[in-house]
């Protein structure tokens, strides 16, 4: 199993490895925003939190596709399907990979993008803290999909179409944490935990459910 | 004639990745060693200076910001030169000067943009405004970044040399179209209540340094990209070396 | 060992592949699956290395140890796609499978080095996938069985791009195989070169055979 994250994550380093593109859509799609609301250092740092997020969450879809289809495509998948090991375990750790590779990057870029943002040093640090919890649920639940289009030939936008409407909650507990760090009354610890929940939640829910549709997709 | 049919040969010899290997061989200490002395002298010229009445020490960072944000656009005029070399006379080292710079370019961007929101910190108050200079510099690194995205995906030099030559050709004409609609998208929000970076006229106090440094990084650049370019054909050769190991290997297994 | 199959009949969407298919095979036996294309002949491998459900039959190990819950988890399958990346060179895609697979109850897999070297490429496993010609990646997917011990071998066209001396060291590595005991079961239109194998004809699925959305 170690040896799968291993190789997961040098694939997605090596050439063609999509782990920087994510990082890369992700500065880009923050920097398009101020041009699109206007430079008002103000009311970017109001609504910094929330574009951070919607931009980690955008990029955190881009590579999603191709979770279990390159595998497929290589033959690879039949014979993890095969194996003694319960293909649960396989998928989680596919998408620990996949999410030490692509989502753990935006994370730690998400600092320098609240800094362009005009955000506080309060209201960084919450992001990055919502953002670290909160992702690894993105990309659990992104496995489905993954999963579910993984013989769809022109299965990634599909794969966003069905992962975003899901991912809504994490969204959600997200930002409201982050606004509740920043403003006092709002209390900063519930909407954490929910999210934290969340993540729990799909890091179980996830694999099974994806392990069950990879074995109904393989023909 | 003759003179420029010489001049035109020396031209072409440089295509030979060998030739240029050779004069990078022999150029690279001399640039290194002129790079280290300008830089030494920029940097004692720049910390020898008073610092500005208004600005306080502050002001040092303009020797290191302004250079790397002239390199930031020259690097990527020396791009787009190559990728007019690239398409225009098929010159076969322009793919490889083009691929070299981007890294670079990348890196003295990013230099200037950190200096710039390290000075803007204690005169501006903020690390970062949407000031059009700031913005499009921007633009610029995130340009950079996504041509080395570009050139990583596409592992095939034949292929991918083309292509990230067009880009790099339309992202030039693309500049000055970002630049100056960003100013004007600026202008239309914000009027010009940021301090701009070319506003003040230069003492000749500040000048001299902010010279030898400009001239200390333009070595530095040149020195980098040669030294780059160096690598990435040793690169080439290296891959080039792989696949034939693997075509010969077959061949001396079917023998067998 | 002994690998049983009985009434094998497997469906790809809404069309029987093929129908009533039976066989036993006992350690050191190999199974040569013949026909002609469009028989069948991948559908009942994949089904063999459990990738599909049969629609009807099981496929039964005796003499097999108790925690396996199905026969393909002491196989390995070798399909028409090489399971390699080619981003990696080849001795992190084997090491890789090595070290994920493990080695079924009763054997061991051969080091790295040797399976390089049993293929007839010891020279060429630091370099990356890709960079092989197509028999080259043929040959170190074969590799690949021997780096982790599985005492069933299923093999698909396993030497579709391979010259005649790649063949004969491919049947080599069978015969090997078989000679410790092992089962092989191959689809194929070149012989093997093996001699005591059983074979099995495919003709394919001549008459229609009606199903849900028909009247039988």
């Amino acid at each position: 199993m170690i040896a799968l994250f291993f190789r997961d994550l040098k694939l997605s380093i090596r050439a063609g490895g999509g782990a920087m593109i994510g990082v890369l859509f992700f500065m880009t799609v923050v920097a398009v925003i101020p041009f699109g609301v206007g430079p008002d250092l103000n009311l970017l740092s109001r609504i910094g939190p929330a574009i951070l997020w919607i931009g980690a969450l955008l990029a955190s879809l881009l590579g999603l596709d191709r979770l279990f289809q390159a595998e497929r495509d290589d033959g690879s998948l039949d014979l993890m399907l095969m194996q003694e090991t319960p293909l649960l375990f396989t998928v989680f750790v596919k998408c620990a990979a996949h999410w030490a590779a692509t989502g753990l990057p935006l994370v730690i870029a998400s600092p320098l993008l609240g800094l362009f943002m005009n955000m506080s040093e309060i209201a960084i640090g919450a992001t990055m803290l919502t953002l670290l919890i909160g992702t690894p649920a993105i990309t659990f639940i992104g496995a489905v999909g993954a999963a579910v289009a993984v013989s769809l030939p022109r299965g990634g936008l599909l794969v966003s179409i069905l992962v975003l409407p899901l991912a809504i909650p994490v969204l959600i507990f997200g930002v409201s944490a982050v606004y509740a760090a920043i403003e006092d009354p709002a209390p900063f610890l519930p909407p954490l935990m929910i999210l934290a929940a969340i993540t729990l939640f799909f890091a179980v829910i996830g694999p099974v459910a994806a392990a069950a549709a990879l074995r109904h997709a393989s023909d | 004639m003759s003179e420029n049919s010489l001049a035109i040969r020396k031209f072409s010899d440089l295509a030979n990745p060998t030739r240029f290997l050779a004069l990078a061989d022999r150029l690279l200490p001399w640039l290194a060693g002129l790079t280290a002395v300008f830089f030494v002298v920029g940097l004692w010229l720049s910390f020898a200076t008073e610092g500005d009445y208004q600005q306080g020490e502050t002001v040092r960072i303009m020797y290191v910001h302004v250079p790397a944000a002239w390199l930031s656009m020259m690097c990527y005029s020396v791009m787009a030169l190559a990728a007019l070399g690239t398409l225009v006379w098929r010159h076969p080292l322009a793919d490889v000067s083009s691929r070299a710079a981007a890294p670079i370019g990348a890196c003295f961007t990013f230099l200037a943009l950190v200096t710039g929101s390290l000075w803007g910190k204690p005169m501006w108050g903020t690390w970062w405004v949407w000031d059009a200079r700031l913005t499009s510099v921007f633009v610029l690194f995130l340009m950079y970044l996504g041509l080395m995205a570009l050139n990583r995906a596409i592992d095939d030099p034949a292929r991918s040399s083309k292509v990230s030559a067009v880009l790099v050709l339309v992202g030039f004409v693309n500049i000055p179209i970002i630049k100056f609609s960003v100013e004007w998208w600026n202008t239309l929000h914000q009027p010009a209540s940021v301090m701009r970076l070319d506003g003040p006229t230069i003492d000749p106090e500040f000048l001299w340094p902010l010279i030898v440094m400009a001239v200390a990084f333009t070595l530095l650049f040149f020195t980098l990209h040669i030294a780059a370019m160096r690598n990435e054909i040793l690169r080439r050769r290296v891959t080039a070396l792989r696949r034939l190991a693997a075509r010969s290997a077959g061949r001396g297994a079917r023998t067998k | 060992m002994r690998l049983l199959a009985e009434g094998l009949s497997a469906k790809r969407g809404e069309d029987l592949i093929f129908n009533d298919i039976s066989f036993a095979l006992d350690t050191g036996e190999a199974l040569v699956v013949t026909g002609p294309n469009g028989s069948g002949k991948s559908t009942l491998l994949r089904v063999l290395a459990g990738l599909l459900s049969p629609e009807s039959g099981h496929l039964k190990l005796e003499n097999a140890p108790p925690e396996i819950a199905h026969p393909s988890e002491l196989s390995h399958y070798l399909g028409h796609r090489n399971a390699m990346k080619r981003e990696l060179t080849v001795a992190e895609n084997l090491s890789f499978w090595q070290r994920f697979m493990g080695d079924s109850p009763g054997g061991v897999g051969i080091a790295l080095t040797e399976a390089v070297e049993a293929v007839g490429l010891p020279d060429i496993a630091h370099l990356p996938f890709g960079y092989l010609s197509a028999g080259q990646q043929r040959r170190m997917a074969m590799a690949k069985l021997l780096v982790a011990h599985r005492p069933i071998w299923i093999l698909d066209e396993p030497t579709a791009a391979l010259d005649a001396g790649a063949d004969r060291l491919f049947a080599d590595l069978v015969k090997a195989h078989l000679g410790k005991g092992g089962i092989v079961i191959a689809a194929t239109h070149q012989p093997l070169g093996l001699d005591q194998t059983r074979e099995l004809h495919m003709k394919g699925f001549e008459h229609f055979a009606g199903g849900l959305w028909h009247d039988a």
